[in-house]
Protein backbone atom coordinates (compact mmCIF):
# COMPACT_ATOMS: atom_id res chain seq x y z
CA UNK A 1 0.00 0.00 0.00
CA UNK A 2 1.47 3.29 -1.09
CA UNK A 3 0.57 6.71 0.15
CA UNK A 4 -0.91 8.73 -2.66
CA UNK A 5 2.28 9.84 -4.28
CA UNK A 6 3.07 10.90 -7.76
CA UNK A 7 6.07 12.94 -8.89
CA UNK A 8 4.19 16.08 -7.87
CA UNK A 9 1.31 14.93 -5.66
CA UNK A 10 1.04 13.86 -2.06
CA UNK A 11 -2.43 13.68 -0.58
CA UNK A 12 -2.58 13.25 3.20
CA UNK A 13 -5.06 10.66 4.44
CA UNK A 14 -5.44 9.18 0.97
CA UNK A 15 -4.15 5.85 -0.31
CA UNK A 16 -3.74 4.80 -3.89
CA UNK A 17 -4.75 1.17 -4.28
CA UNK A 18 -2.02 0.33 -6.78
CA UNK A 19 -0.27 -2.82 -7.94
CA UNK A 20 1.89 -2.95 -4.82
CA UNK A 21 -1.14 -2.72 -2.53
CA UNK A 22 -3.09 -5.16 -4.71
CA UNK A 23 -0.34 -7.77 -4.31
CA UNK A 24 -0.04 -7.19 -0.57
CA UNK A 25 -3.80 -7.33 -0.05
CA UNK A 26 -4.71 -10.07 -2.51
CA UNK A 27 -5.81 -12.72 0.01
CA UNK A 28 -7.71 -10.18 2.14
CA UNK A 29 -9.48 -8.65 -0.85
CA UNK A 30 -10.27 -12.08 -2.27
CA UNK A 31 -11.92 -13.04 1.00
CA UNK A 32 -13.94 -9.80 1.04
CA UNK A 33 -14.92 -10.33 -2.61
CA UNK A 34 -16.31 -13.72 -1.62
CA UNK A 35 -18.78 -11.89 0.66
CA UNK A 36 -20.88 -11.06 -2.39
CA UNK A 37 -22.45 -14.42 -1.64
CA UNK A 38 -24.69 -14.85 1.39
CA UNK A 39 -23.56 -18.42 1.78
CA UNK A 40 -19.98 -17.19 2.21
CA UNK A 41 -21.00 -14.42 4.61
CA UNK A 42 -22.79 -17.01 6.73
CA UNK A 43 -19.74 -19.28 6.66
CA UNK A 44 -17.53 -16.39 7.82
CA UNK A 45 -19.89 -15.47 10.66
CA UNK A 46 -20.01 -19.08 11.78
CA UNK A 47 -16.22 -19.41 12.12
CA UNK A 48 -14.16 -16.32 11.33
CA UNK A 49 -10.79 -17.88 12.03
CA UNK A 50 -11.41 -20.87 9.81
CA UNK A 51 -12.62 -18.61 7.03
CA UNK A 52 -9.52 -16.38 7.26
CA UNK A 53 -7.35 -19.50 7.14
CA UNK A 54 -9.20 -20.76 4.09
CA UNK A 55 -8.27 -17.56 2.24
CA UNK A 56 -4.69 -17.49 3.56
CA UNK A 57 -4.75 -14.13 5.37
CA UNK A 58 -1.51 -13.10 7.08
CA UNK A 59 -1.30 -12.13 10.75
CA UNK A 60 -1.66 -8.40 10.09
CA UNK A 61 -4.78 -8.97 8.00
CA UNK A 62 -6.30 -11.39 10.51
CA UNK A 63 -5.74 -8.92 13.36
CA UNK A 64 -7.32 -6.08 11.38
CA UNK A 65 -10.32 -8.26 10.50
CA UNK A 66 -10.70 -9.26 14.13
CA UNK A 67 -10.52 -5.62 15.25
CA UNK A 68 -12.98 -4.47 12.47
CA UNK A 69 -10.45 -1.68 11.96
CA UNK A 70 -10.80 -0.18 8.51
CA UNK A 71 -7.58 1.87 8.54
CA UNK A 72 -5.63 -1.21 9.65
CA UNK A 73 -7.30 -3.19 6.86
CA UNK A 74 -6.24 -0.55 4.33
CA UNK A 75 -2.69 -0.63 5.67
CA UNK A 76 -2.80 -4.42 5.27
CA UNK A 77 -3.57 -4.01 1.57
CA UNK A 78 -7.37 -3.83 1.66
CA UNK A 79 -9.24 -2.01 -1.09
CA UNK A 80 -12.28 -0.06 0.12
CA UNK A 81 -14.57 -1.50 -2.57
CA UNK A 82 -14.03 -5.02 -1.24
CA UNK A 83 -13.83 -3.92 2.40
CA UNK A 84 -17.32 -2.44 1.99
CA UNK A 85 -18.60 -5.99 1.60
CA UNK A 86 -16.91 -6.96 4.88
CA UNK A 87 -18.45 -3.91 6.59
CA UNK A 88 -21.82 -4.93 5.15
CA UNK A 89 -21.80 -8.13 7.19
CA UNK A 90 -22.06 -5.98 10.31
CA UNK A 91 -24.58 -3.59 8.78
CA UNK A 92 -22.03 -0.77 8.70
CA UNK A 93 -22.64 1.98 6.14
CA UNK A 94 -19.93 4.02 4.42
CA UNK A 95 -20.75 6.76 6.92
CA UNK A 96 -20.04 4.43 9.84
CA UNK A 97 -16.80 3.48 8.12
CA UNK A 98 -15.98 7.15 7.49
CA UNK A 99 -16.61 8.02 11.13
CA UNK A 100 -14.33 5.21 12.27
CA UNK A 101 -11.47 6.31 10.01
CA UNK A 102 -11.71 9.98 10.93
CA UNK A 103 -12.19 9.40 14.66
CA UNK A 104 -15.53 11.16 14.73
CA UNK A 105 -18.94 10.06 15.93
CA UNK A 106 -21.25 9.11 13.06
CA UNK A 107 -23.32 12.25 13.66
CA UNK A 108 -20.22 14.44 13.61
CA UNK A 109 -19.08 12.77 10.42
CA UNK A 110 -22.44 13.30 8.70
CA UNK A 111 -22.42 16.95 9.80
CA UNK A 112 -18.90 17.42 8.46
CA UNK A 113 -19.88 15.94 5.09
CA UNK A 114 -23.02 18.04 4.81
CA UNK A 115 -21.29 21.27 5.87
CA UNK A 116 -19.08 21.09 2.80
CA UNK A 117 -22.18 21.79 0.71
CA UNK A 118 -22.70 25.23 2.28
CA UNK B 1 -27.78 5.54 -39.46
CA UNK B 2 -27.75 5.54 -35.67
CA UNK B 3 -28.04 8.92 -33.96
CA UNK B 4 -26.61 10.00 -30.61
CA UNK B 5 -29.36 12.03 -29.01
CA UNK B 6 -27.55 13.12 -25.88
CA UNK B 7 -26.07 12.18 -22.56
CA UNK B 8 -27.08 11.77 -18.95
CA UNK B 9 -24.91 11.79 -15.89
CA UNK B 10 -25.90 10.87 -12.38
CA UNK B 11 -24.38 9.75 -9.12
CA UNK B 12 -24.91 6.04 -8.44
CA UNK B 13 -24.59 5.74 -4.65
CA UNK B 14 -25.86 2.37 -3.37
CA UNK B 15 -28.19 3.93 -0.78
CA UNK B 16 -30.08 5.54 -3.68
CA UNK B 17 -30.79 2.02 -4.96
CA UNK B 18 -32.45 1.23 -1.66
CA UNK B 19 -34.33 4.55 -1.61
CA UNK B 20 -35.69 4.48 -5.17
CA UNK B 21 -38.58 2.07 -4.40
CA UNK B 22 -39.68 4.51 -1.67
CA UNK B 23 -39.28 7.69 -3.69
CA UNK B 24 -42.96 8.68 -3.39
CA UNK B 25 -42.53 8.97 0.40
CA UNK B 26 -38.94 10.20 0.46
CA UNK B 27 -39.54 13.06 -1.94
CA UNK B 28 -40.86 14.96 1.09
CA UNK B 29 -38.04 13.91 3.40
CA UNK B 30 -35.60 16.79 4.02
CA UNK B 31 -32.57 14.57 3.38
CA UNK B 32 -33.85 13.11 0.08
CA UNK B 33 -36.00 15.95 -1.28
CA UNK B 34 -33.20 18.04 -2.85
CA UNK B 35 -31.92 14.86 -4.52
CA UNK B 36 -35.12 13.37 -5.96
CA UNK B 37 -36.46 16.81 -6.91
CA UNK B 38 -33.80 16.92 -9.62
CA UNK B 39 -35.03 13.89 -11.55
CA UNK B 40 -38.50 14.64 -13.01
CA UNK B 41 -37.14 17.00 -15.73
CA UNK B 42 -34.52 14.39 -16.68
CA UNK B 43 -37.18 11.68 -16.93
CA UNK B 44 -39.37 13.93 -19.05
CA UNK B 45 -36.43 14.49 -21.40
CA UNK B 46 -35.82 10.72 -21.66
CA UNK B 47 -39.49 10.20 -22.53
CA UNK B 48 -39.29 12.95 -25.13
CA UNK B 49 -36.15 11.76 -26.92
CA UNK B 50 -37.13 8.07 -26.80
CA UNK B 51 -33.80 6.26 -26.79
CA UNK B 52 -33.72 2.80 -28.36
CA UNK B 53 -30.39 1.98 -26.72
CA UNK B 54 -28.58 3.33 -23.66
CA UNK B 55 -24.80 2.98 -23.52
CA UNK B 56 -24.06 2.94 -19.78
CA UNK B 57 -20.50 3.95 -18.90
CA UNK B 58 -19.88 2.92 -15.30
CA UNK B 59 -17.39 1.31 -12.94
CA UNK B 60 -17.68 -2.12 -11.37
CA UNK B 61 -17.17 -2.07 -7.59
CA UNK B 62 -16.23 -5.71 -7.14
CA UNK B 63 -19.23 -7.62 -8.43
CA UNK B 64 -18.24 -8.78 -11.91
CA UNK B 65 -14.50 -8.20 -11.80
CA UNK B 66 -11.90 -9.09 -9.19
CA UNK B 67 -8.17 -8.41 -9.06
CA UNK B 68 -7.41 -11.75 -10.74
CA UNK B 69 -8.58 -10.22 -13.98
CA UNK B 70 -9.01 -6.46 -14.12
CA UNK B 71 -9.58 -4.97 -17.55
CA UNK B 72 -9.14 -1.23 -17.98
CA UNK B 73 -11.95 -0.96 -20.54
CA UNK B 74 -14.58 -3.65 -21.04
CA UNK B 75 -17.78 -3.76 -23.08
CA UNK B 76 -20.74 -6.06 -22.57
CA UNK B 77 -21.81 -8.15 -25.56
CA UNK B 78 -24.66 -10.12 -24.03
CA UNK B 79 -28.36 -10.39 -24.83
CA UNK B 80 -29.23 -9.72 -21.20
CA UNK B 81 -27.61 -8.29 -18.07
CA UNK B 82 -28.52 -8.92 -14.47
CA UNK B 83 -27.50 -7.48 -11.14
CA UNK B 84 -26.79 -9.57 -8.06
CA UNK B 85 -26.07 -9.49 -4.34
CA UNK B 86 -23.15 -7.11 -3.76
CA UNK B 87 -22.77 -8.05 -0.12
CA UNK B 88 -24.97 -5.49 1.55
CA UNK B 89 -28.54 -5.74 0.44
CA UNK B 90 -29.11 -3.80 -2.74
CA UNK B 91 -32.30 -5.17 -4.30
CA UNK B 92 -32.20 -7.54 -7.25
CA UNK B 93 -34.21 -5.92 -10.04
CA UNK B 94 -35.56 -7.11 -13.40
CA UNK B 95 -32.92 -7.91 -16.05
CA UNK B 96 -31.78 -5.44 -18.69
CA UNK B 97 -32.01 -6.18 -22.40
CA UNK B 98 -28.76 -6.11 -24.32
CA UNK B 99 -28.03 -5.35 -27.96
CA UNK B 100 -25.28 -7.80 -28.98
CA UNK B 101 -25.30 -6.60 -32.58
CA UNK B 102 -24.51 -3.00 -31.61
CA UNK B 103 -22.09 -4.23 -28.89
CA UNK B 104 -19.98 -6.07 -31.45
CA UNK B 105 -20.14 -3.15 -33.85
CA UNK B 106 -18.78 -0.87 -31.10
CA UNK B 107 -16.13 -3.41 -30.04
CA UNK B 108 -14.94 -3.85 -33.63
CA UNK B 109 -14.97 -0.13 -34.29
CA UNK B 110 -13.09 0.96 -31.14
CA UNK B 111 -10.44 -1.76 -31.54
CA UNK B 112 -9.92 -0.59 -35.12
CA UNK B 113 -9.58 2.85 -33.52
CA UNK B 114 -6.77 1.46 -31.27
CA UNK B 115 -8.81 1.01 -28.05
CA UNK B 116 -8.22 -2.66 -27.26
CA UNK B 117 -11.19 -3.43 -25.04
CA UNK B 118 -12.17 -6.66 -23.29
CA UNK B 119 -15.45 -8.10 -24.55
CA UNK B 120 -17.84 -9.77 -22.10
CA UNK B 121 -20.53 -12.23 -23.16
CA UNK B 122 -21.47 -12.63 -19.53
CA UNK B 123 -21.44 -9.64 -17.25
CA UNK B 124 -23.09 -8.92 -13.92
CA UNK B 125 -23.91 -5.24 -13.59
CA UNK B 126 -23.65 -3.57 -10.18
CA UNK B 127 -25.06 -0.40 -8.61
CA UNK B 128 -22.90 1.76 -10.89
CA UNK B 129 -25.15 0.58 -13.72
CA UNK B 130 -28.46 -0.24 -12.03
CA UNK B 131 -28.98 2.85 -9.85
CA UNK B 132 -28.92 5.27 -12.82
CA UNK B 133 -31.25 2.99 -14.81
CA UNK B 134 -33.72 2.89 -11.92
CA UNK B 135 -33.50 6.66 -11.49
CA UNK B 136 -34.22 7.55 -15.11
CA UNK B 137 -36.77 4.78 -15.69
CA UNK B 138 -39.01 4.92 -12.57
CA UNK B 139 -40.40 1.64 -11.25
CA UNK B 140 -37.76 -0.11 -13.36
CA UNK B 141 -39.73 0.66 -16.51
CA UNK B 142 -36.66 0.13 -18.73
CA UNK B 143 -37.95 -2.87 -20.68
CA UNK B 144 -38.31 -0.73 -23.80
CA UNK B 145 -34.66 0.30 -23.96
CA UNK B 146 -31.71 -1.93 -24.79
CA UNK B 147 -28.51 -1.40 -22.86
CA UNK B 148 -24.78 -1.81 -23.40
CA UNK B 149 -22.55 -1.73 -20.32
CA UNK B 150 -19.16 -0.08 -20.79
CA UNK B 151 -17.07 -0.65 -17.69
CA UNK B 152 -13.94 1.32 -16.79
CA UNK B 153 -11.54 0.28 -14.02
CA UNK B 154 -11.56 2.65 -11.05
CA UNK B 155 -10.68 -0.02 -8.48
CA UNK B 156 -6.97 -0.52 -9.00
CA UNK B 157 -4.41 2.09 -10.03
CA UNK B 158 -3.21 2.85 -12.60
CA UNK B 159 -6.59 4.07 -13.82
CA UNK B 160 -6.78 5.24 -17.42
CA UNK B 161 -6.02 8.95 -17.67
CA UNK B 162 -8.92 11.38 -18.01
CA UNK B 163 -7.72 12.30 -21.51
CA UNK B 164 -7.58 8.64 -22.52
CA UNK B 165 -11.17 8.20 -21.29
CA UNK B 166 -12.31 11.30 -23.16
CA UNK B 167 -10.75 9.92 -26.35
CA UNK B 168 -12.27 6.49 -25.69
CA UNK B 169 -15.63 8.25 -25.51
CA UNK B 170 -14.91 9.92 -28.85
CA UNK B 171 -14.18 6.49 -30.33
CA UNK B 172 -17.47 5.15 -28.93
CA UNK B 173 -19.22 8.14 -30.51
CA UNK B 174 -17.67 7.40 -33.91
CA UNK B 175 -18.67 3.74 -33.52
CA UNK B 176 -22.31 4.59 -32.77
CA UNK B 177 -22.57 7.05 -35.65
CA UNK B 178 -21.24 4.47 -38.11
CA UNK B 179 -23.89 1.90 -37.13
CA UNK B 180 -26.24 1.41 -40.09
CA UNK B 181 -29.51 0.91 -38.16
CA UNK B 182 -31.86 3.85 -37.72
CA UNK B 183 -31.89 4.09 -33.93
CA UNK B 184 -31.62 6.71 -31.18
CA UNK B 185 -28.74 6.18 -28.79
CA UNK B 186 -28.36 7.72 -25.35
CA UNK B 187 -24.98 7.75 -23.59
CA UNK B 188 -24.85 7.69 -19.80
CA UNK B 189 -21.84 8.43 -17.59
CA UNK B 190 -22.43 7.46 -13.97
CA UNK B 191 -20.72 8.09 -10.63
CA UNK B 192 -19.27 11.11 -8.86
CA UNK B 193 -19.08 13.78 -8.05
CA UNK B 194 -16.57 14.47 -5.27
CA UNK B 195 -16.36 11.83 -2.55
CA UNK B 196 -13.88 9.78 -0.61
CA UNK B 197 -14.69 6.60 1.30
CA UNK B 198 -11.28 5.51 2.55
CA UNK B 199 -8.45 6.89 4.62
CA UNK B 200 -8.29 9.68 7.18
CA UNK B 201 -9.57 12.07 4.51
CA UNK B 202 -12.86 10.10 4.22
CA UNK B 203 -15.83 12.42 3.83
CA UNK B 204 -13.95 14.89 1.66
CA UNK B 205 -16.15 16.92 -0.71
CA UNK B 206 -15.12 19.80 -2.97
CA UNK B 207 -18.15 21.80 -4.05
CA UNK B 208 -16.15 24.45 -5.89
CA UNK B 209 -14.41 21.85 -8.06
CA UNK B 210 -17.65 19.93 -8.66
CA UNK B 211 -19.37 23.07 -9.93
CA UNK B 212 -16.39 23.80 -12.16
CA UNK B 213 -16.65 20.28 -13.61
CA UNK B 214 -20.40 20.71 -14.23
CA UNK B 215 -19.75 24.01 -16.01
CA UNK B 216 -16.75 22.97 -18.10
CA UNK B 217 -18.08 19.59 -19.18
CA UNK B 218 -20.65 21.37 -21.35
CA UNK B 219 -18.40 23.51 -23.56
CA UNK B 220 -14.80 22.85 -22.53
CA UNK B 221 -14.46 19.18 -21.52
CA UNK B 222 -10.87 18.98 -22.74
CA UNK B 223 -9.84 21.40 -19.99
CA UNK B 224 -11.07 18.79 -17.50
CA UNK B 225 -9.57 15.90 -19.45
CA UNK B 226 -6.13 17.47 -18.94
CA UNK B 227 -6.13 16.75 -15.19
CA UNK B 228 -4.05 13.77 -14.13
CA UNK B 229 -5.59 11.01 -12.01
CA UNK B 230 -3.63 12.09 -8.88
CA UNK B 231 -4.85 15.66 -9.44
CA UNK B 232 -8.44 14.41 -9.75
CA UNK B 233 -8.02 12.41 -6.54
CA UNK B 234 -6.64 15.47 -4.75
CA UNK B 235 -9.40 17.78 -5.99
CA UNK B 236 -12.33 15.38 -6.02
CA UNK B 237 -11.51 12.65 -3.48
CA UNK B 238 -10.30 9.08 -3.95
CA UNK B 239 -13.58 7.94 -5.51
CA UNK B 240 -14.23 11.32 -7.14
CA UNK B 241 -11.92 9.94 -9.83
CA UNK B 242 -15.13 8.35 -11.16
CA UNK B 243 -15.40 11.62 -13.04
CA UNK B 244 -13.50 9.82 -15.83
CA UNK B 245 -16.83 8.07 -16.55
CA UNK B 246 -18.48 11.45 -17.16
CA UNK B 247 -15.62 12.46 -19.44
CA UNK B 248 -16.02 9.25 -21.45
CA UNK B 249 -19.72 10.02 -21.90
CA UNK B 250 -18.93 13.59 -22.91
CA UNK B 251 -16.37 12.42 -25.47
CA UNK B 252 -19.05 10.33 -27.16
CA UNK B 253 -21.39 13.31 -27.57
CA UNK B 254 -19.11 15.18 -29.98
CA UNK B 255 -18.15 18.84 -30.11
CA UNK B 256 -21.35 20.68 -29.32
CA UNK B 257 -23.94 19.97 -26.66
CA UNK B 258 -26.68 21.94 -25.02
CA UNK B 259 -27.32 21.68 -21.30
CA UNK B 260 -30.98 20.87 -20.74
CA UNK B 261 -30.99 20.37 -16.98
CA UNK B 262 -28.75 19.88 -13.97
CA UNK B 263 -28.97 19.34 -10.24
CA UNK B 264 -26.35 19.34 -7.47
CA UNK B 265 -26.79 18.41 -3.82
CA UNK B 266 -24.48 17.73 -0.89
CA UNK B 267 -24.82 15.03 0.20
CA UNK B 268 -26.29 11.58 -0.08
CA UNK B 269 -24.21 9.23 2.00
CA UNK B 270 -20.60 10.50 1.61
CA UNK B 271 -21.09 11.83 -1.89
CA UNK B 272 -21.81 15.14 -3.56
CA UNK B 273 -24.60 14.14 -5.94
CA UNK B 274 -24.95 15.56 -9.39
CA UNK B 275 -27.23 15.09 -12.35
CA UNK B 276 -26.90 16.51 -15.85
CA UNK B 277 -28.89 16.24 -19.05
CA UNK B 278 -26.93 17.15 -22.16
CA UNK B 279 -28.47 17.17 -25.63
CA UNK B 280 -26.33 16.77 -28.68
CA UNK B 281 -26.36 19.98 -30.71
CA UNK B 282 -25.80 20.34 -34.43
Amino acid sequence: MTHATHPDVHIPGTYMFDGKAAMKGYALNKMCYSFNSKENRDEFVKDEDAYCTKYGLNDEQRAAIKARNVLALIHAGGCIYYLAKFAGIFGLSVQDVGAQQTGMSVDEFKKMVRAQGD
Amino acid sequence: MARIIGGLTTSHIPSIGNAVPREAQLVNDPYWKPFFAGYPPAREWVQKVKPDVAIVIYNDHGLNFFLNNMPTFSIGAAAEYRNADEGWGIPTIPPFKGDPDLSWHIIESVVEDEFDVASCQEMLVDHGFTVPMSLFWPNNSYSGVKTIPVCINTVQHPLPTPMRCFKFGQAIGRAIESYPKDINVLVMGTGGLSHQLDGERAGFINKEFDLLCMEKIVNDPEALARYSIPELVRLSGAQGAEFILWLTMRGALGDKVKKIHSNYYVAISNTATALMVLEKAA
